[in-house]
């Protein structure tokens, strides 16, 4: 303890230069926590109840729709005990700053399909009955200040027009992997108000066992290979997963270049940390000269590197894991339940470790090895 | 038996293909209490010597002793040891480090010892007190004068109470006042304290101050009187 002084006064020495290399070390590891929570988050909401959902897109892509008729076809096939479908709205509020999902389904099968989606009985009674109704996550309430009963309007972007629905029910996801900022509304109206009735978006199949998964998933798409329209169909976090690469290819730019960015600063840092040791020589002659030892210089100078790395570790890494939460960041709708895995929290820790080797070991093993006599004759 | 025993010592450097031979059966004894003056034109082997009492290089061959302790047969852990409480060393410049205040600076060698943080405040203040800095102790080299700095280089070589102080040029880059305030503090340490001193001098005014005075010549020791020197 009584050499905290020292180390402190080292690390006061270039005071600029310190708090960049904290401030740099936490901005990586802020980087690599914000990065790798994309991925956990995604796998993390397959670990829930979808396992027994599979979901059918066109393989041509998310934006070209399925023949309704596939419907019954699909229905029929051993494994499957429940079909629902769904479609893309797209429709934006107000300024569109605060993007939200907005789709269409078949309501009734649709609720059955995800008992996730909780709210009172008479609000999905009326859900049920309401035509030109529609259900929102309780997040909307508190985003646009929205109140049940209300009617709010959204533009359509690929479906033009002024669409305007009653909000007659506020449901809580009782899964992270639901989103809470998600507006639902009848498959039947959206098929009149564009007049092409006949088409879904993509299918939900419930299965008996998620261990059919890969079979029943591949006799889907056998089933429809060979007609105009082939399908592909997987779990719902395969879904999900695509969802997020349409919405801008992030996070393959995430973890390719962002890797990249937080490793070049890593050796930014790992190099600037070396520099201010390399400057010592003649003080650490003179330590050695008073009587400090080899592996007392050597702890001294690794615990100055340490205390940089494990600073700005503690910074970034506890950044992430508080920030996030705080601001509700769920990616627009499509990462819920987004948060920072102790998984993630472990890593970046082994990487400030690292970090501190590779930054204090060269430096610190030139401190306790230096020979006094030569050093001295340099300085003087 | 005296303090320090030098006994047959060879001492010589590797430089490229070229031997440097500095010393070649040196002997020599240095008292307790003493305060000696080692003299010598550049490159006679003054700094080699101390270096070799204070332990941190090694004789090519024979054996140095401090207080008893053979110094030449030591590993690098044990003379760390030892320096800490039987050596302080004054260096011609660069002593402090520049992130500490006078007062850590002083404080360096007993960080080593198991001595209280009380035990060492106490010490640390006798120590700059002793060489008139008491009021400097929050001053951080920058803040200080060549001759302070020199002395609070000092108050750092008597504070864990060594056994010997090695002065290697300590007054070579103050002006003639400092340097008397430097050495007028030596003389006392040696005549109150009982310190047992060695100085490396270029200037024979310095050396004057000293109980003995040697000269190194080509690595051969040549002692003269005091009293002839200062006849000179
Ligand atoms: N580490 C070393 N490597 C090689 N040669 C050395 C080394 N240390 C000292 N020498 C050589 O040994 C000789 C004695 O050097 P030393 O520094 O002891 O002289 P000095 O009497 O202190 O000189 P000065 O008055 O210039 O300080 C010189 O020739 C010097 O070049
Ligand atoms: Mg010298």
């Amino acid at each position: 303890m009584k050499y905290v002084q020292l180390v402190l006064a080292n690390l006061g020495r270039h005071k600029l230069r310190s708090i960049l290399t904290i401030a740099s070390v936490a901005l990586a590891l802020f980087l690599f926590a914000s990065l790798r929570s994309v991925t956990t988050t995604m796998a993390a909401a397959a670990q829930f109840g979808g396992a027994r959902r599979l979901v059918t897109l066109n393989a041509t892509g998310l934006v070209f729709p399925l023949p309704l008729a596939y419907g019954n076809r699909i229905k029929a096939m051993p494994g499957v005990t429940g079909l629902s479908w769904a479609n893309w709205f797209g429709g934006r509020y107000g300024d569109g700053k605060n993007f939200f999902a907005n789709f269409a389904v078949d309501a009734e099968s649709y609720l059955a399909l995800y008992p996730e989606i909780v709210m009172p009985a008479d609000q999905k009674q009326a859900f049920l009955q309401d035509r030109t109704g529609a259900i929102i996550g309780d997040r909307l309430i508190s985003q646009f200040g929205w109140k049940l009963g209300q009617n709010v309007t959204l533009q359509g972007t690929i479906f033009q027009g002024d669409w305007t629905f009653k909000i007659d029910g506020v449901y809580h996801p009782t899964d992270p992997a639901i989103g809470d900022n998600v507006l639902i509304f009848h498959h039947d109206y959206f098929d009149e108000r564009i007049g092409r009735a006949g088409i879904a978006g993509w299918y939900i199949v419930e299965i008996d066992d998620p261990a059919h998964a890969p079979q029943i998933a591949k006799a889907i798409d056998d089933l429809f290979r060979n007609s105009s329209s082939p399908t592909k169909t997987g779990t719902e976090r395969e879904f999900q997963a695509t969802f997020a690469t349409m919405w801008g290819n992030v996070s393959f730019l995430m973890s390719t270049i962002g890797l990249a960015v937080v490793f070049a600063i890593l050796l930014v840092t790992a190099n600037a940390m070396m520099m201010s040791a390399r400057e010592r020589t003649g003080e650490i002659a003179v330590l050695k000269t008073v009587g400090f030892s080899d592996r007392l210089l050597f702890t001294l100078v690794m615990v100055e590197a340490g205390a940089l790395a494990l600073t700005g570790a503690a910074i970034g890494l506890g950044g992430a894991t508080l920030l996030y939460p705080a601001i509700k960041f769920n990616g627009a709708g499509f990462l819920p339940g987004f948060k920072v895995a102790t998984s993630t929290l472990i890593i970046g820790a082994l990487v400030a470790l690292g970090l501190m080797l590779a930054s204090g070991l060269v430096p610190a093993l030139r401190a306790a090895r230096l020979p006094i006599v030569q050093a001295l004759r340099k300085v003087e | 038996m005296a303090l320090v025993e030098i006994r047959d010592v060879d001492k010589s450097f590797q430089r490229d293909t070229q031997r440097i031979d500095v010393f070649t059966g040196l002997t020599l004894d240095i008292d307790a209490g003493s305060f000696t003056a080692l003299m010598g034109p550049s490159g006679s082997g003054k700094s080699t010597l101390l270096n070799l009492i204070a332990g941190l290089d090694k004789p090519t061959r024979g054996t140095v002793r401090v207080g008893g302790a053979e110094v030449s047969a030591m590993s690098p852990g044990q003379l760390a040891a030892w320096r800490s409480s039987n050596i302080g060393f004054v260096f011609q410049s660069f002593n402090l480090l520049p992130v500490l205040t006078a007062y850590q600076n002083v404080e360096l060698p007993l960080l080593l010892t198991r001595l209280s943080g009380r035990e060492r405040n106490e010490r640390v203040k006798i120590a700059l007190d002793v060489v008139g800095l008491a009021d400097r102790a929050d001053h951080y080299p920058r803040q200080l004068s060549g001759g302070q700095e020199q002395r609070t280089a000092i108050a750092r070589a008597i504070v864990a109470d060594p056994t010997v102080m090695l002065l290697d040029e300590p007054t070579g880059q103050l002006d003639a006042k400092s340097s008397q305030e430097v050495l007028t503090l030596l003389q006392r340490l040696n005549n109150e304290f009982n310190k047992t001193i060695i100085i490396v001098t270029h200037d024979a005014h310095a050396a004057e101050r000293a109980k003995t005075i040697l000269h190194l010549e080509k690595g051969d020791l040549i002692e003269k009187p005091r009293v002839a020197a200062a006849a000179r």
